[in-house]
């Protein structure tokens, strides 16, 4: 009796459990499919991709990926993004870590009403001041040149509030400590504020590196030539550019742009979380 | 034992309460300091914020104030008319509600299918680590990859979309150049872009409910729909709400993928808000006008993060 209870029961988690595997397979083919669609496309000959056969046509071939690399400045654009999200990561680690010590170490007149200040700029989108912010840079005549995709994002008020956060869990009695051990302000920042907040600081230059090798209006609008260009927006050149269309190659270039990303998403994944805990928590 | 407490207390009284002295002199002159630490420290990020922050939001309230040349310098000033003609325009307000439109759509699917990828990822099943893999691959996906995927599929000759739809019997669908179907295209890209951050997200806010609410809910009888929507649900509210305000703010800053896509078409059916300000600006030099939208768009982003601020201060303060 007991037995084909048990027997049902188990039945019924069988079922139950193939249900549950052909959901997640669905929904995980919709998840990947428009991903492993163009990275095999990616893989076909321009021929077969012309005439719309995806599959059982001719055989793979690299040949999409030797004309990107050959005949497409890709890896240029690559190396520009790379260095503008290098600087632009570091500059935040930087700035923001300096801003926060201040706000949450150092007593000084206007403190709170500055914080305040810095918060509301995170209400202020960038994208809507893009008119002025164009004015400036072209009157301090940075227009085409790498330094414009940097400067104007050296500091983020997102990246000042977070640390801020961070700096404040940090027990008093180190500081009173370190304040008798006489260390000044710049050592306590250096020897234990920093040491003590790596893994928000990991988290920050996460966020910070893949906002700016996301960057993609700015860019557009303040570089005109081909060898600044960061790779969203050359992505879009090679888009525009061939009339033929040539979706292998560009599939290639994409494919090429997005290996680096999912490499660093899977390393960074753990900040990635505890960063989004930081934000939706606390 | 309580004998022994204030005798260790009493004890090293003497060179402690000297070192307080001396930590409190010391801070004191450190505090003296400070002023001038809190300019070095926070000076470069106060300039910077104020050089392409304040300074351009201002400036562009100024110039929705005026009539602008085509080089964007104001020529004459007219209060509030560009609101008011703007406010006006039918163009502007199909502006408006495709925006609107899009952001919600977005959110609202964003929520649905992030939540369901990670209720299914929160089953304690065989090789579930696979699917939660795959489940945040889209994270890594920028938005000019992922406007080169789709744009794939959804090609009017090539796309496998197409191919699908003729399969089953009907006429091929000029995806991007369809008002309609323009405006489905940029939503679902953009959903599926949005996928693997949210079931992050939502992932781990169902990681973070206490089993033992489950456990308890079981003993007395609740069925598994019943927990869902009692205990589920109300955890996992704080970030439902953080996801819907993100991906809102994020709808109504959308530009890279309708620029990839659509170009605000066809006949402006997918023309949103920052797209707007763009070709106003810097296509039909009409600064003023631009100005004018950038303006409607701050307030509207600005009340929406003030919202989230509110409400997150008061959950932080429970």
């Amino acid at each position: 009796m007991e037995n084909s209870m048990m027997k049902q029961v188990a039945k019924k988690k069988i079922l139950g459990n193939t249900v549950k595997y052909l959901l997640l397979a669905i929904l995980a083919f919709i998840v990947i499919f428009p991903f492993a669609l163009g990275i095999w496309t990616s893989f076909l000959p321009s021929m077969d991709i012309a005439k719309g056969t995806l599959w059982g046509g001719g055989q793979l071939t690299l040949h999409n990926y030797v004309t990107a690399f050959t005949q497409t400045k890709i890896l240029r654009y690559l190396l520009n993004s790379l260095v503008i999200a290098t600087l632009v990561t570091a500059a935040h680690l930087f700035f923001c870590s300096l801003g926060a010590y201040a706000f949450v170490f150092l007593d000084f007149k206007y403190r709170d009403f500055l914080f305040y200040v810095v918060l509301g700029t995170m209400m202020l989108p960038f994208e809507a001041e893009v008119i002025p912010n164009f004015a400036t840079v072209k009157m301090l005549g940075l227009l085409n040149h790498y330094s414009v995709m940097v400067i104007p994002f050296l500091t983020s008020a997102f990246g000042i509030f977070m640390l801020r956060q961070t700096f404040k869990q940090i027990p008093r009695d180190l500081k009173e400590a370190s304040d008798v051990d006489g260390l000044s302000h710049w050592q306590f920042y250096w020897k234990v504020v920093m040491p003590y907040s790596k893994i928000s600081l990991c988290t920050l230059a996460a966020y910070s590196f893949l906002g700016a090798w996301n960057q993609y209006l700015w860019p557009m609008l303040t570089t005109f030539s081909d060898h600044l260009r960061p790779v969203q927006d050359g992505l879009r050149q090679l888009q525009s550019e061939e009339t033929f269309n040539d979706w292998g190659m560009v599939q290639a270039s994409a494919a090429i742009v997005v290996v680096p990303t999912l490499i660093v998403l899977y390393i960074g994944q753990h900040y990635f979380k505890s960063g989004l805990n930081e934000g939706s928590v606390k | 034992m309580i004998e022994s407490l204030p005798s260790t207390k009493q004890q090293p009284k003497g060179p402690e309460a000297n070192n307080e002295v001396t930590a409190k002199v010391k801070s004191f002159e450190l505090k003296k300091n400070d002023k001038y630490y809190a300019w070095l420290f926070l000076g470069p990020s106060i300039l910077l914020l104020t050089v392409f922050v304040f300074f351009p939001m201002l400036r562009t309230l100024y110039l929705s104030l005026f009539l602008t040349d085509t080089f964007g310098n104001p020529t004459v000033f007219i209060g509030l008319k560009n609101y008011t003609t703007l406010l006006k325009s039918a163009s502007y307000i199909a502006s408006l509600k495709a925006t609107g439109t899009y952001v919600i759509s977005v959110s609202v699917f964003t929520i649905i299918f992030g939540l369901l990828l990670a209720a299914l990822a929160n089953q304690k099943l065989r090789g579930i680590s696979f699917f939660r893999n795959i489940f945040t691959a889209t994270m890594g996906v920028s938005v000019s990859v992922s406007a080169v995927f789709w744009l794939f599929m959804f090609n009017p000759s090539l796309g496998i979309l197409n191919k699908v739809v003729v399969a089953f019997g009907f006429h091929p669908i000029n995806w991007l150049t369809t008002p309609g179907w323009a405006m489905t295209a940029v939503i679902a890209t953009t959903v599926w872009m949005h996928l693997g951050f949210t079931f992050l997200l939502f992932f781990g806010a169902l990681q973070a409910v206490p089993k033992s609410l489950y456990d308890a809910a079981s003993v007395s009888g609740a069925t598994s729909r019943y927990q869902f929507w009692h205990i589920t649900l109300p955890m996992i509210s704080p970030t439902m709400f953080f996801v819907a305000v993100i991906t809102l703010i994020s709808g109504f800053k959308s530009f890279g993928l309708i620029d990839l896509m659509t170009g605000g078409g066809p006949t402006n059916a997918t023309n949103l808000l920052v797209y707007r300000v763009y070709k106003d600006a810097f296509m039909n030099g009409n600064y003023a006008q631009a100005s004018t939208e950038a303006i409607i768009l701050t307030i509207i982003i600005a009340i929406i993060t003030f919202v989230q601020f509110k409400l997150l201060a008061k959950r932080v303060n429970y």
